[in-house]
């Protein structure tokens, strides 16, 4: 073997074994400190800086951010978590980055407003964020249609949803619903027929896979807790009447002279606790579910099922 | 156009392609196509966005370094390995020697950038399927970035006529940033008074105005670029740059050779 072929073989066997060691000890060091990549640190966290920071390549630094946002909440999403401390400052130097970024405004809002552990539970936060997005884009209804949902599922808020989905409905080329979920919110604010409308509305007018998935979602839920509402004053009238619990929902269905076993939406039927109150047979498969659940509940990682 | 420029100019694209320059596309390749798969797995609507504006400031950077580090060694090499003299001591003026150098390199750039344009709107057809008319408006930020290479040229020319080519590139790289703050100079002159205020407004003018030339958060939104300012933008390279190669030449005309 010549000296020349030697050193190839060795600088070659050398460089493949460090490769190796590195990647190893890499893997090594991440389990000693976990999620000590993404997780709750924002070295820098004025929108400002950072935009004076990019050099005039804004748009790109933006593009950075909302994905390290989008990985922020899914991360913590998964897990569960009940804070999601680095959210709201993200969306902020996102926004502030491109302020046209329409999907950091529909996302975002949605990603802040629900509760924890579907959201982060920052309503208030998820307006400001709305209301700066409208500013920046005032001819976009969609950012209006948003803004009301905030305020009517979040928040309850039926008087300030009826404000801005009629400020929406004034917007050029506005969908002709905003007219209609305006004076929706006025009649019948509460209705599962009113939340059901909203959730159609936004399956329908949205080509966002991940949207429409989520208004899958709901909508499965309204239908839930619809009928577990109904359920549960055809087993307290069953009570009145008979002065025990139904034994059961085959019982129940048997009583109140209902065509067949009441099922969920995945088909499975509804069951019947000791003291009346009516269960679905599997909590997990319905997220945004809010009657229905058994005691002490906690919710496992989110699924996630087909359009409707 | 002098033949004398225009041989130059062609050597100087010769040499760059030699130096290969054009290795950067394969990275720009990697990274774009990277982008354009990946994006849409880790982030949520914005495939497009990050395309376009990925495209369009990779294009921007590469286009800046190339400029910049051959630009500042455009003359110093040929005086470091003496071919200057030789090309000196045929019927060829300094100043076209200049002239030739800069649109070698321009004409390197241009280049570089049509082929990083194919790519730019290879990766959109992936990610959207199907160009739409504004689409189009991804070669006016195309055309102004041309623009803006054109000016950096001329500095990194200007620089290397009397400097060294660590400090030409120190002082190249400083003007694009401060370029880049251009608007926040001329506002900070606006807040100043007295003396301040004059120093910064003169500051504020004399150096390149590289946010007018940065269209690309703007047309990757869609939103269009006024006729206005793409011929306001172009005059005011070509001045800038005329400015920048006069000074180069005057330099380097009175640049003791021996």
């Amino acid at each position: 073997m010549t000296a020349t072929r030697r050193t190839t073989i060795i600088s070659a066997a050398c460089l493949a074994v460090s490769m190796s060691a590195c990647i190893l000890l890499l893997r090594h060091i991440d389990q000693i400190r976990p999620k000590a990549t993404i997780e709750d640190v924002l070295y820098l966290n004025s929108p400002t800086t950072i935009k004076r920071a990019s050099v005039g390549f804004d748009g790109l630094m933006a593009c950075i951010y909302w994905t390290r946002t989008v990985q922020y909440f899914g991360h913590r999403h998964f897990d569960r978590a009940h804070t999601y401390n680095e959210l709201a400052p993200l969306l902020e130097i996102t926004t502030t980055l491109d302020p046209h970024m329409l999907p950091a405004y529909q996302f975002g809002a949605s990603f802040l407003a629900p509760k924890p552990p579907a959201g982060a539970g920052e309503p208030v936060r998820a307006i400001h964020l709305m209301e700066y997005g409208i500013a920046n884009n005032p001819n976009n209804w969609r950012l209006y249609y948003d803004l009301g949902f905030v305020y009517y599922t979040e928040l309850k808020d039926y008087r300030n949803a009826a404000e801005v989905f009629e400020r929406g409905s004034k917007v050029p080329d506005a969908h002709p619903f905003m007219k209609i979920m305006a004076a929706q919110m006025a009649a019948h604010a509460g209705d599962f027929e009113t939340a059901r409308m909203l959730w159609s509305a936004t399956y329908d007018s949205s080509s966002e896979e991940n949207i429409r998935q989520n208004a899958v979602e709901h909508l499965r839920a309204i239908r839930v807790d619809e009928d577990v509402t109904n359920l549960e004053t055809l087993a307290k009238t069953f009570e009145e009447r008979t002065g025990r619990t139904p034994s059961g929902i085959a019982e129940l269905a048997t009583a109140a002279h209902l065509r067949g076993i009441p099922v969920d939406p995945d088909g499975d039927a509804y069951q019947i606790a000791p003291d009346g109150r009516v269960l679905v047979h599997d909590p997990d498969d319905f997220p945004f579910i809010t009657k229905g659940l058994p005691p002490g509940y906690k919710p496992g990682p989110p699924k996630f099922h087909a359009q409707r | 156009m002098s033949p004398r420029i225009v041989y130059i100019a062609f050597n100087t694209f010769r040499e760059a392609v030699r130096d290969r320059v054009l290795y950067n596309l394969i990275a720009f390749a990697l990274l774009l196509s990277g982008a354009a798969i990946f994006v849409g797995q880790i982030s949520i609507d914005i495939e497009r966005l990050v395309v376009v504006n990925l495209g369009l400031t990779a294009v921007s950077l590469f286009g800046i370094v190339i400029a910049i580090f051959i630009g500042i060694g455009l003359v110093s090499k040929e005086i470091e390995k003496r071919t200057l003299y030789t090309v000196l001591s045929r019927p060829v003026r300094r100043w076209e020697f200049i002239v030739g150098k800069f649109f070698g390199l321009a004409g390197t750039l241009v280049v570089n950038t049509f082929f990083m344009a194919i790519g730019v709107f290879g990766a959109l057809l992936y990610v959207v399927h199907k160009f739409s008319k504004p689409d189009a408006l991804i070669l006016v930020a195309l055309y102004f970035i041309v623009l803006e290479f054109l000016i950096i040229c001329s500095l990194a020319l200007l620089f290397s006529s009397f400097s060294s080519p660590l400090l030409s590139a120190v002082f190249a790289f400083s003007l694009f940033v401060i370029g880049s703050f251009a608007d926040d100079l001329r506002g900070f002159a606006a807040m100043a008074h007295g003396l301040t205020r004059w120093v910064a407004t003169g500051a504020a003018y004399l150096v390149p105005n590289f946010s007018a030339l940065n269209v690309i958060s703007a047309v990757a939104h869609q939103q269009p670029v006024s006729g206005q300012l793409i011929l306001n933008n172009t005059l005011y390279a070509m001045f800038y740059t005329a400015m920048a190669l006069s000074g180069a030449v005057l330099i380097f005309e009175r640049r003791n050779l021996k």
